[in-house]
């Protein structure tokens, strides 16, 4: 009796390290938007990160008259103080994007832990975490961020607490509904009869398998922080050392600028904050479309299968 | 004699369904599994019969009765005492496609339990229970992901990660019923093997052709007992119990001249949360008598040596 | 004549990277009235694929060429228009886990109901009624239309996924793994019943499936198909006790038996990728009995006996 299988037949070539290659190459070209996305992306970090360099002027430097129109020394004119407007666009990237990163990295630890912990072990952890979540989730954001920012006081790390406490709860949920599939599965199991600690099942099978997913929604809520950083600004609840996007418009807002006419104090931050999470909703949707296949609605096409002529007998071996 | 392994006696496994109601899914189960033997645990879907191998393995836990490994009982025991007894108890699960972490290239997937367990000398083990299951030369496979290998060679895969710590007992739970037919026979042949070099084997099937081709004895689950247990020949030539006879005269024949008299049950296996009174099995019994719906037969002697069923009839 | 006959059926898939996936490449076959007939072969080897062409339930992304006779009338040539006529209405097909398929919140009733009104055969009260009418006939009572899916047990989805199947009187019926997910005792109580419809409708059957021992039983011939191809075709006692082609000698070998009488013996390898030219015989490096010829082409179609022909070089020499 022969029971092995001859493996030669049947193991394909090994082409690994060229098909992550060509997997990305294809991710890239079935979704262009996410091309588009991390391309403004990269300019706004290349700006955040040189900034300093970049500026035509100093953060703080009166160089004109209040509400200077746009000329070829200011091509974005000047804010209440006579500041060059393009300047504080440029300073103002670096703080719109720490915060937005720092934040979405908040809320993904937290809402990512709790989401794993509840998850994984589920039973009376679960319910009472997920009871938890639920209690923030209900919580107006609006009021939260008021209370907190009269508490706490108004300083750039608390923004980025705010920004974590309010959006952990969607990761956690998300998360959860994840670890919960993934703990269903064969191999977890095997891991747990053969004796796994709950730890190494965790970081070993649970966080891989759920690392992609994680990663995308942590970029889109990049974009959700930076619209939060631009909305708790603008209450003025921002930390009022730093210039940020949002901080630059409640200032042109609270300093009157409509009535002066002076458009070019709102209009281009509203548009940096505009592209950027424009930038992250394009990268982010691209990613999570490519790990959910199902949301593809291809086979619903009306299209049908095409008919061709028989193959040649001939050239058929 | 040889050794016996694994000792299940009147295992009992019940959970809550809702508030009120008690489900048995595992309800009075007793059996063994001597090194070198090879016994299939054969029933219907809900019979119990997954159940009964994981409360085995500790991952259910049991409501009552005992389960002992070697002299050592094993029922209550915690994690870090059941960890020496994980060692010799492996189980390999039914879908090779689920079965493997898909991140792992193969040698990391028969190399984690040697982790877990912290035994050194992982490259030769890896190797060793690699050839053991049929994957030779171990070369060939080790830099793999399972994506890039067949479902029979995937499931070879899985037994190598059970061999890795060189048990001495197997827990196969429905090991080939995902594969292609052209593959089983190999895989099966694999445990036979395996067996005839000591390891004992409780095979979990719904598949009685299987089972009588390969195992030593067979027990026969229904709603949670087993109703008949025996030498494989005697339980699929000679069987007692009505339900046995049923289940043994459904099963097709490849040769088509082979001609069956099946003998079809109506109706489907009633829910483990309402077992009937009496012998669960006598609302479908075709030779049932008053005394059945009253009687809760125990399993006794019946045909040959060592052939038990649980029928008042016999 | 047949009631269906497929000539040359060919199937084709584009993959991304211009690949192409040759999963038929030109089958034939012909179907009676009443008659059952089985299309066996590994997972991959193109028998649901070729099921689907007779459907005309291909994907935009496939390709056919072929003829398939329906009483006749070749319903390929005009694809999706001319097959679309006879889909449901001559040619219907249960799906593999059709009956995990339902609707869970709509009763069975309303989702049978549904084809028999779109087809316009009968509308409210008398499409009720003939929704009762198919349910009998699978062996549900007819009272139990108005039940949800979750109070069917797994048999009673399965037998309703028929009695869907049948809702507008088809001529053919193609049944995909139609017993893979069930326990014996139901699979034995639908195979009871696919032959006792096609017994009193006259119901042609085609029943893919990768399980030999049930189509030995239930079907009167059987198609073997491997790579795309049919490599044998005959009838069921003549495939298992005069095979023509080594494929299927080794896979009744591969098919233990319940008296255990002969050795099982597995297989070796896996079938071949179909996204890449074959030359020869496709099974070739897993025969037991390959020749010199096996490598340089495809062998010719042999008839051993009227009905019974396989495609091999080595058993027409023997």
């Amino acid at each position: 009796m022969s029971f092995v299988d001859p493996p030669q037949a049947a193991l394909p070539d090994v082409v690994r390290p060229s098909s992550r290659v060509r997997a990305t190459l294809s991710f890239l070209r079935h979704h262009p938007q996410a091309v588009v996305g991390a391309i403004i992306l990269l300019a706004f970090v290349f700006i955040a990160i040189f900034g300093p360099y970049l500026a035509p002027y100093g953060e703080r430097e009166q160089v004109g008259p209040l509400f200077g129109t746009p000329s070829s020394a200011h091509p974005l004119g000047l804010d209440d103080g006579g500041i060059d407007m393009l300047s504080l666009l440029i300073y103002g990237a670096r703080v719109t994007l720490i915060v937005g990163f720092a934040g979405a990295v908040v809320a993904m630890l937290v809402g990512g832990t709790i989401g794993i912990v509840a998850g994984y072990f589920g039973g009376k952890i679960d319910n009472a975490l997920m009871r938890m979540t639920d209690y923030f989730l209900v919580i107006p954001d609006l009021v939260l961020m008021i209370v907190i920012a009269s508490i706490w006081g108004r300083s750039l790390r608390n923004i980025i607490l705010i920004i974590g406490l309010i959006y952990w709860t969607f990761m956690a949920r998300l998360i959860r509904s994840q670890v919960k599939v993934v703990r269903e599965r064969a191999y977890v199991k095997r891991a747990q009869a053969l004796g796994a600690s709950h730890l190494r099942i965790i970081f070993k099978h649970v966080i891989p398998q759920i690392m992609p997913l994680l990663l995308a929604q942590t970029v889109l809520m990049v974009a959700l922080a930076i619209f939060l950083e631009t909305a708790i600004s603008f209450l003025g609840l921002g930390d009022p050392s730093v210039t940020s996007w949002g901080k630059m418009i409640e200032n042109a807002f609270s300093r009157s600028a409509i009535s002066y006419g002076a458009w070019w104090a709102i209009v281009p931050p509203g548009i940096a904050v505009a592209l950027v999470i424009m930038a992250f909703n394009m990268l982010g949707t691209a990613v999570e479309d490519s790990l959910n296949p199902r949301l593809k609605v291809s086979h619903l096409s009306r299209r049908h299968f095409r008919l061709r002529p028989l193959p040649d007998k001939e050239g058929r071996s | 004699m040889s050794e016996t392994l694994l000792t299940i006696e009147d295992l009992v496994v019940q959970y809550r369904q809702g508030r009120k109601k008690v489900v048995k899914a595992v309800d009075g189960v007793s059996l063994t599994v001597a090194a070198g033997e090879f016994v299939a645990l054969v029933g219907e879907s809900g019979c119990g019969k997954t159940t009964t191998a994981q409360t085995a393995m500790r991952m259910v836990p049991a409501t009552s009765g005992t389960i002992r490994y070697r002299d050592r009982d094993i029922t209550n025991a915690t994690q870090s005492e059941m960890r020496p007894i994980r060692r010799e108890l492996q189980i390999i699960f039914q879908d090779p496609y689920e079965s493997l972490d898909p991140r792992f290239r193969v040698k990391d997937i028969v190399a984690e339990p040697l982790e877990i367990h912290g035994l050194d000398n992982r490259d030769e083990r890896v190797r060793a229970a690699m050839e053991r299951a049929g994957l030779t030369p171990a070369d060939l496979y080790l830099e793999r992901y399972p994506h890039e290998l067949s479902g029979g060679q995937r499931q070879r895969v899985s037994i190598a990660a059970a061999l890795a710590l060189e048990p001495t007992m197997l827990l196969a739970d429905e090991p080939v019923s995902m594969l292609d037919v052209s593959v089983r026979a190999g895989i099966l042949g694999l445990l036979n093997d395996l067996r005839t070099s000591g390891l004992g084997i409780l095979m979990i099937t719904h598949d009685l052709s299987t089972a009588a081709h390969f195992a030593d004895r067979i027990c026969v689950m229904y709603l949670g007992r087993i109703v008949e247990e025996g030498p494989a020949h005697e339980v699929i030539r000679n069987p007692q119990h009505p339900y046995t006879k049923a289940l043994v005269s459904v099963v097709p024949q490849p040769d088509p001249e082979q001609s069956m008299q099946p003998e079809i049950l109506q109706g489907e296996t009633p829910n483990p949360a309402d077992v009937p009174t009496g012998c669960r099995f006598h609302p479908r019994c075709p030779v049932a008598t008053a005394a059945c719906s009253s009687e809760d037969p125990p399993l006794r002697p019946a045909g040959s040596d060592g052939h038990r069923a649980a029928c008042i009839l016999v | 004549m047949s009631v269906l006959a497929v000539e040359d059926l060919h199937v084709w898939f584009e993959l991304p990277d211009d690949k192409e996936l040759h999963a038929v490449q030109g089958i034939s076959f012909g179907l009676e009235r009443g008659e059952r007939m089985g299309l066996v072969g590994e997972s991959g080897c193109g028998k649901t694929t070729a099921i689907l062409a007779m459907m005309g339930l291909l994907p935009p992304n496939a390709s056919a060429a072929g003829r398939i006779l329906l009483d006749g009338e070749d319903i390929l040539a005009g694809g999706d228009a001319t097959m679309r006529p006879h889909r449901w209405n001559d040619i219907a097909m249960v799906f593999q886990g059709a009956m995990n398929a339902f609707d869970p919140v709509k009763t069975i009733g309303s989702q049978i109901q549904e084809p028999i009104e779109t087809a316009g055969l009968a509308k409210g009260k008398a499409a009720r009624a003939r929704t009762a009418e198919l349910l009998e006939l699978v062996g549900i009572s007819g009272e139990r239309q108005d039940r949800f899916p979750h109070e069917f047990s797994g048999g009673m989805r399965q037998r309703a996924a028929i009695a869907m199947a049948l809702a507008c009187q088809p001529k053919v019926l193609l049944a995909d793994e139609p017993t893979t997910a069930l326990d014996v005792m139901v699979q034995a109580q639908i195979l009871e019943l696919l032959v006792r419809l096609t017994d009193e409708l006259g119901l042609a059957l085609i029943m893919v499936t990768h399980d030999l021992p049930l189509v030995s039983q239930i079907c009167q011939r059987a198609a073997v198909m491997y790579a795309g191809h049919i490599t044998e075709l005959g009838t069921t006692t003549e495939l298992y006790h005069r095979p023509l082609h080594p494929y299927t000698r080794m896979l009744f070998g591969a098919t233990p038996d319940l008296l255990a009488q002969r050795e099982v013996t597995s297989i070796p390898g896996a079938p071949p990728r179909l996204d890449q030219e074959i030359t020869g015989c496709p099974f070739r490096p897993r025969c037991d009995s390959a020749i010199d010829a096996c490598a340089l082409s495809y062998p010719p179609t042999r008839t051993a006996e009227p009905g019974h022909s396989g495609a091999c070089f080595v058993e027409a020499h023997a």
